[in-house]
């Protein structure tokens, strides 16, 4: 497979080995993160008027959906602000290490052991999602949720080791690290060789000699032995510390970690799954012209609201989960293979790598609707951040006006398209030949679902 | 740059950048606040709170700058009896304004916008004081024509005769001046100037339509269409969300209105506003009025059509609006009220 190191330039190298221009970038990262919970908590309630809202979730939620998770993988976790209180409370630094790694003051205890995987950072997700509708659309609602992932990745430093926050809990973590697999870019080491005759394993332990001082890797993983992206945040600490120069930044073939079958968990199917039955169901409350169903979502702790959250959670936890399952069982049969408890849970894991690709289709396409027809309010939330009436950069007075509206059907089209014919390569690769049927029946309708709800 | 130097940098970086920027955009709101002060309204859903603040000091002679807000819905702002420009209140798009009062007393100010079922009740009042020095308040208003006459608002109206069908104005008939002395038309219901003119000799030989029509024509004269053009657009912006476009009492919240209704004839049988058998008093809560029907309009006289407008409802739904609108405004609501009943753009 062909791949190209982008380490090998010199520029590319010493930029991203310094530890400045990442913290720059992130400092000004949270700067916005903190303005938006300021905007949130004291400006207007108007949520098309209020910088939390229109810069989180429709500004940084597009850039990320359309171009930072699919080009640069995990490359938003690399410039987070989210945990960087956190780590400078953890490190007691802001930069490298200075005299000692870690302040005195934390707990570092290692995550427990039944909480690793994914499966926290699913509930999560489900959890901000039954409230989603008051929460990408109100600015205090929403100024609390950031708040609230800003405390808790605080706390979570001060107790435990590392990005605990990152690698286990953040709701966006957990989808970014899914679809990062289909990513051009991966951070590998050069040489496995070189790394097992490393004795310190400095890139996990950290160091404090000189030109390789750095923290282990804030994520926990052994840089020697990553195959896929989906725990990698891409902090490049580990370029730091690797005495031996072994760290590689690879341009790659888009969605290469698909072929990896090592690590494929219940809880990244299920991350799948949620985050499918979550497309269409925003396309069906957010864009749809049903205007009960809007309502219900709306009227969190109402009657409605409770029955909208019933049929969330039996969307996302039950139904997809229940016929995803079926499609995979139908395809062992098919295939010839056994149908006991262990291969199936094993086939249904498998499989799931099929939904990487058309999710993250799913989500490009539903974000190409509100970001196209949401742009006009970026000037005017940069102007008027706190909907207070100012007009810092001449944008107040910017009026609404959907952009591309012509162009969007067809590119939801294309999009899903692709997202689709990806997911039925993929679950070939999985089950070979016509076993791949059920599974790609599966995505065949999940695909409709979206065109309907979105072009339809 | 040695580790500690370069650590130093990047904590006086944080606090500047994280902490400096939204405190430095928080001061400068301070301060400019202060060095102009500016009284700020927030417009929401009557239910939510209506205009806050609700009340407004200003002194006469005296700018005072308005800043206006939606924090949801379209809203407007109007200063009732003054020309203060009406402000269209967008979602979250913030409005300054300046007024200046000549005369002190206390304004109403409304929105213009039907923004819920309760639009009505959003509104606020502006007390303007005499400026410094002077201590004369104008001169009290005029009580409204229908204490002058003792009308009962509140009473039924019924018409005891009715035409056959819609009269058209009928005009240039020579009448004695008293049928068209304003203070009569004013004071008389269509139906006792139909009576009054049904027993003069000058409608001897004319039919009960025909005279119906003289009593249209008395109606056309006493207004023109300059007066009945505005009335049917402040109508058209105040009353018909309930009253309706037709006048039916169909309007658009009139089904609001009707439940509220239905619940309050509940409620009042037991806290004794009304009947249990649900008739009302006319101090619950009312179905809009139908200005098509002859029976109730051609039984009330304009001075008790220009009183209920005044003086609003007493807790039947129909607003108040007598602080609102000039008492030549009423006026030309009542005259267009009329033409629900009469053909008044016919004629001569």
């Amino acid at each position: 497979m062909t791949k190209l190191d982008l380490l090998r330039f010199p520029l590319i190298k010493t930029l991203l080995r310094s530890r400045w221009p990442q913290f720059l970038v992130r400092l000004l990262a949270l700067a916005g993160f903190v303005l938006a919970v300021l905007a949130g908590l004291l400006g207007t309630p108007v949520g098309s008027r209020s910088f939390a809202i229109v810069f989180v979730w429709i500004l940084c939620w597009a850039l990320l959906m359309l171009a930072a998770v699919p080009l640069f993988g995990r490359g938003w976790c690399s410039v987070c602000p989210i945990p960087m209180p956190g780590e400078w409370a953890q490190q007691g630094a802001l930069l490298g290490p200075l005299q000692t790694m870690t302040a005195r003051w934390r707990l570092g205890r290692p995550w427990p052991r039944r909480l690793r995987g994914i499966w926290m950072q699913n509930a999560a997700f489900v959890l901000v999602a039954l409230f989603s509708a008051r929460v990408l659309t109100t600015p205090l609602v929403s100024a609390l949720v950031l708040g609230a992932f800003l405390l808790v990745a605080l706390v979570t430093s001060l107790i435990f080791e590392r990005r605990a926050f990152c690698r286990y809990l953040c709701p966006v973590g957990g989808f970014i690290g899914l679809y990062s697999q289909l990513a051009p870019l991966e951070l590998r080491v050069r040489n496995t060789a070189v790394c097992a005759s490393h004795r310190e394993k400095t890139c996990y332990n950290g160091s404090l000699e000189g030109p390789y001082a750095g923290y282990g890797c804030p994520w926990g993983a052994f840089p020697g032995g990553l195959v896929r992206n989906t725990s990698c945040g891409l902090c490049m600490e580990c370029l730091r510390t690797c005495p031996h120069d072994n760290i590689a930044l690879n341009l790659r073939l888009p969605g290469a970690d698909l072929e990896q079958r090592r690590g494929r968990g219940l809880d990244e199917a299920y991350k799948g799954l949620i985050m499918l039955g979550s497309a269409l169901a925003y396309s069906a409350v957010m864009l749809g012209p049903w205007g009960a169903l809007k309502a219900a979502a709306f009227a969190v702790g109402s009657l409605p609201w409770l029955g909208y959250a019933l049929g969330f959670l039996t969307l996302v936890l039950g139904v997809l989960p229940g016929l995803f399952l079926l499609a995979a069982a139908a395809g062992q049969r098919l295939a010839g293979r056994p149908l006991d408890r262990r291969s199936l849970k094993q086939a249904f894991a498998q499989n799931a790598v099929a939904l990487v690709p058309l999710g993250l289709a799913a989500w490009a396409a539903f974000s190409l609707a509100f970001a196209a027809s949401s742009l006009t309010y970026i000037p005017v939330a940069l102007s008027d951040p706190f909907g207070w009436g100012w007009d810092l950069f001449g944008g107040a007075g910017v009026g609404w006006t959907p952009l591309m509206s012509g162009a969007v059907p067809p590119l939801q089209v294309i999009v899903l398209a692709g997202g689709i014919l990806w997911a039925a390569r993929s679950a070939v690769d999985v089950q070979g030949g016509r076993a791949a049927l059920p599974v790609i029946g599966f995505c065949l309708l999940a695909g409709a679902g979206l065109l309907w709800l979105l072009v339809g | 740059m040695p580790a500690r130097r370069a650590e130093r940098t990047a904590r006086l970086l944080a606090v500047l950048l994280v902490l400096g920027l939204p405190l430095g955009l928080l001061l400068a709101r301070l301060i400019s606040d202060r060095s102009s002060p500016v009284v700020e309204i927030h417009a929401r859903m009557p239910h939510d709170g209506g205009f806050l603040p609700g009340e407004i000091q200003a002194v006469a002679g005296e700018p005072l700058r308005l800043r206006l807000v939606s924090d949801d819905v379209l809203h407007g702002f109007a200063v009732g009896q003054t020309d203060f420009p009406e402000i269209d209140l967008y979602p979250g798009q913030t409005v300054e304004t300046t007024l200046v009062f000549d005369q002190p007393g206390r304004y109403t100010y409304v929105c213009t916008r039907w923004c819920g079922p309760d639009h009505w009740r959003m509104r606020g009042v502006i007390d303007v004081r005499p400026a410094a020095g002077e201590t004369a308040l104008p001169p009290a208003a005029d009580p409204p024509l229908y204490l002058e006459l003792g009308l009962d608002l509140d009473a039924p109206h019924p018409a005891r005769v009715t035409p056959a069908s819609r009269p058209a104005a009928v005009t240039g008939i020579e009448l004695p001046g008293r049928y068209r002395s304003q203070d009569y038309l004013r004071a008389a219901s269509p139906a006792q100037v139909w009576e009054a003119l049904r027993s003069d000799p000058v409608t001897h030989g004319m039919d009960d339509e025909q005279v119906w029509g003289l009593v249209a024509g008395l109606w056309q004269e006493s207004t023109t269409p300059q007066r009945l053009e505005q009335g049917r657009e402040l109508y058209a912006r105040s009353c018909a969300a309930c009253h309706g476009e037709t006048g039916t009492g169909d309007g658009v919240f009139a089904s609001q209105h009707a439940r509220d209704a239905e619940r309050s004839d509940h409620a009042g049988a037991v806290e004794g506003h009304a009947s249990p058998g649900g008739a009302v008093d006319g101090h619950a809560i009312e179905a809009p009025a139908d200005f098509t029907d002859p029976e109730n309009m051609l039984g009330a006289a304009p001075a008790l059509l220009h009183g209920k407008i005044v003086r609003g409802g007493m807790g039947t739904g129909m607003p108040y609006w007598g602080t609102v609108f000039s008492d030549d405004q009423i006026w030309m609501l009542v005259e267009y009220l009329w033409t629900f009943q009469f053909d008044l753009e016919e004629g001569k």
